[in-house]
């Protein structure tokens, strides 16, 4: 940076690359890395040490790093940053990075690495982790000269958070940030990528072809994901999918960018979605896919997929339309500005199937009372909770307005079908890759941007294990988030799957021994509470949220013979769905 | 069916493994692949054939256009395109061998461009199916070993695949 002088000239600012990368974060406005230091990273941290701007979060693991720079991401809609060393600690941080890349999620992973000169000499803590992380980032980039590096980070969060956002590595040899060496440092407001030109505006030809398709619809549905929560769509596609009138079912990743509690919304969508919504797809004559990509936990088998409808694909990843189910009218765009598009040329117009579209809603609202009050079966006196009803519970507690992380098996399919999400950015789990471990970590690095927020963490036994050192984390920063731990003493959705595919042999799906999480939680200095039956949920909810500021752990015992419904019948259409242990389509 | 993609890639570090990576992590197929530099030292130029329906082709094609390394590519198979591949064969030579092996080369206009005791060396340029040809005429006298370049091509007339 030029810096003027009391003489007023100015100078120019020679820095270590080391001090570059400090100085650059914080002129990127970069709030939190997540990290853990080692040998090939020292000199970063040495600079980290040195200044107050940008706060480190020092991690117990570091696939905890990546995901708690993920779920700081997805809330805040800002990149995530994460700071490893070479070696084992590039290679910790590879599932968060895959976790990200899945979920389209912005993060930049600096990663030490031994010096140039070692390069491919098998030295100490060398891995190729460009080489590792390739199939599973947006981008890669090593530092060749300390020079370079302004622009080379400049880059990498360019890159992670346009277009289609994803994470991106930069590998980083300790010998280009050795205190002794400075080099010129300018941040680089500018960045020019000759490859790169994420679109910033659909063809309108297509758009007009589209809203015509809409207009004259019959039986239309929206059906959209999390590129309308990462494109910050939420607001346009309220309003078109209000104007319209048209039902909206999302994918799990698109969970509140439409509110759900809203008679239009169907709430979400695929192997475990809402009766409604699949059934809805499936009797489509248009479906108005947004920010989605037709993933197969959606579609179960696409040969038999909405067989009467007509598909109109928004996305800004061309790849994405076509991908596996062909589109008949793809749009590549930003979705807030394709909605937009779509807003104007819907406006002063009306549906053109009036009559049809009144049908089509008697229809959908037929499907909902087939279901409705048939969704589980409450527990009775004397049996253990459900958990279903504590997640319902939880929402109740909190007004539906917390974080909600998850991570993966039942408890993360009940929180995302009982708790109701108004808003997006609230509903975090690991969609793509479905990442046990994910849900801890991912909340505390959203607690620590949203102090003031209920942030809760729906886990289970199993999961929870996976990542539970970052209590010690918590402890450090004193991050109060909450944890709900839906323990079934199995890993739960392994066995719901091995009881229908497999005759109930439970191979390895039963933990024997798992730990006293009372006394564990305990060990760390918090508070936790045992729910063992259902007059003791609503005092330990009630002690839980008594307090924004503390980590209170919830080990809740619930009915392990629970199984998620509805389900998609494997190679069947979206409307193919086991409805409980007894009942099917 | 078959298509021939030329890529214009940044001449950087790593920038040919994410293509052939791409391949195989999406388990596209490759027949062939070839890459050099370009007038323009900033870039390299590569030449893959593949073989797919349109929707697989379409996909690779996306996803090629996706790598932050790929400048600009072009599926030469969609237009008119000139294809040529550099074989070099070593052949058995020996006695009334040598006749035959020189007669077929001629055929095929390919040259003979090394000799050794009982061994000849022969080059030939051509489109795929030109070297296939000429491998299989030579093969009763006695291949030795062949080197091919892969498919290199570039569009007829006017068109061009430059920034
Ligand atoms: C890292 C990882 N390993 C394995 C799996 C496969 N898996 C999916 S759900 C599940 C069970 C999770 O058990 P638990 O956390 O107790 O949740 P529950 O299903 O019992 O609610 C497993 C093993 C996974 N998703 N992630
Ligand atoms: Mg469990």
């Amino acid at each position: 940076m030029a810096l003027e002088t009391s003489r007023g000239e100015t100078t120019v600012e020679l820095l270590s690359g080391a001090d570059m990368i400090a100085r650059f974060l914080k002129d990127e406005g970069v709030e939190y890395i997540y990290g853990y230091p080692g040998g090939a990273a020292l000199h970063i941290y040495d600079a980290l040490f040195r200044q107050d701007d940008v706060k480190h979060i020092l991690v117990r693991h570091e696939q905890a790093a990546t995901h708690a720079a993920d779920g700081y991401a997805r809330a805040s809609g800002k990149p995530g940053t994460v700071l490893v060393t070479s070696g084992p600690g590039a290679t910790n941080a590879v599932t968060g990075i895959a976790t990200a890349y899945m979920d389209s999620i912005p993060m930049v992973v600096l990663c030490g690495q031994v010096a140039s000169h070692l390069i491919g000499e098998d030295a100490f803590q060398e891995t190729d982790i460009i080489g590792v992380t390739r199939p599973i980032v947006k981008h890669s980039f090593s530092i060749r000269h300390p020079a370079e590096i302004p622009m080379v980070l400049k880059k990498a969060y360019y890159l992670a958070a346009s277009g289609r956002p994803g994470p991106v590595v930069v590998d980083i040899p300790k010998d280009m940030t050795a205190p002794t060496e400075r080099y010129e440092y300018v941040y680089p407001n500018k960045i020019k990528l000759r490859s790169y030109s994420p679109v910033t505006r659909g063809h309108s030809g297509q758009i007009k072809k589209a809203v015509e398709l809409m207009l004259k619809a019959r039986r239309p549905v929206f059906y959209t994901g999390g590129g309308i929560v990462t494109g910050r769509a939420c607001e346009p596609l309220t309003d078109l999918v209000r104007r319209l009138g048209y039902p909206i079912t999302t994918t799990l990743m698109g969970i509140g960018a439409y509110p759900q509690s809203d008679r239009q919304s169907l709430g979400w969508l695929g192997m475990h979605g809402s009766y409604e919504s699949n059934m809805a797809m499936h009797h489509a004559d248009l479906i108005i896919a947004i920010g989605a990509r037709f993933d197969d936990r959606v579609t179960n088998s696409t040969s038999k997929f909405c067989p009467t409808a007509k598909i109109v694909h928004v996305d800004i990843d061309p790849s994405s339309i076509s991908k596996t189910v062909r589109a008949d009218v793809p749009i590549v765009g930003p979705a807030a500005s394709v909605i937009n598009e779509m807003i104007s040329l819907v406006q002063d117009r009306e549906p053109s199937n009036p009559e049809a579209l009144i049908e089509w809603w008697q229809k959908i609202d037929g499907w909902r009372e087939e279901r409705k009050g048939k969704l589980y079966e409450p527990a009775e006196p004397g049996e253990p909770l459900k958990p279903e009803q504590v997640i319902e519970e939880i929402c109740r507690f909190t007004r539906g307005e917390a974080y909600v992380t998850t991570d993966v098996g039942q408890h993360q399919m009940f929180a995302g079908q009982y708790y109701k999400f108004d808003k997006p950015n609230r509903f975090i789990t690991s969609g793509g890759l479905g990442t046990m471990g994910f849900g801890f970590p991912a909340a505390m690095g959203i607690k620590q941007s949203y102090p003031k927020d209920d942030v809760v963490c729906v886990t289970g036994e199993g999961s929870f294990q996976m990542m539970m050192q970052e209590l010690s984390t918590c402890k450090q920063y004193g991050i109060g988030v909450k944890i709900v731990n839906l323990n079934n003493g199995s890993l739960g959705m392994v066995r719901q799957w091995q009881d229908l595919n497999y005759k109930s042999r439970h191979a390895h799906s039963y933990m024997e021994s798992l730990p006293d999480f009372q006394k564990l939680i305990e060990a760390y200095g918090f508070t936790a509470l045992r729910v063992e039956s259902p007059e003791e949920l609503e005092p330990a909810l009630e002690r839980a949220f008594a307090d924004k500021n503390e980590l209170v752990f919830l080990d809740i015992y619930v009915d392990p013979r629970e199984h998620v419904y509805p389900m998609h019948v494997p190679l069947g259409s979206m409307r193919d769905m086991l409805l409980s242990k007894t009942e099917r389509t | 069916m078959r298509h021939i993609i030329s890529i214009l890639l940044e001449n950087e570090p790593g920038a040919l493994s994410r293509v052939v990576g791409l391949f195989s992590q999406r388990n596209f197929n490759i027949e062939s692949l070839n890459v050099a530099p370009t007038e323009d030292e900033t870039l390299s130029r590569l030449t893959v054939t593949t073989v797919g329906d349109d929707r697989i082709v379409e996909q690779i094609t996306k996803q090629l256009n996706k790598l932050i390394d790929v400048v600009k590519l072009v599926d030469l198979t969609e237009g008119n395109h000139i294809e040529r591949e550099l074989m070099l064969v070593k052949v058995k030579a020996l006695g009334a061998q040598r006749d035959e092996v020189k007669r077929t080369a001629d055929i095929f206009r390919a040259q003979v461009v090394d000799v050794a005791p009982g061994v000849y060396t022969v080059q030939i340029a051509g489109d795929a199916g030109k070297l296939d040809a000429f491998v299989q005429a030579m093969a009763p006298i006695g291949i030795l070993e062949v080197a091919r370049t892969g498919v290199s091509g570039i569009a007829r007339g006017d068109k061009m695949l430059s920034l």
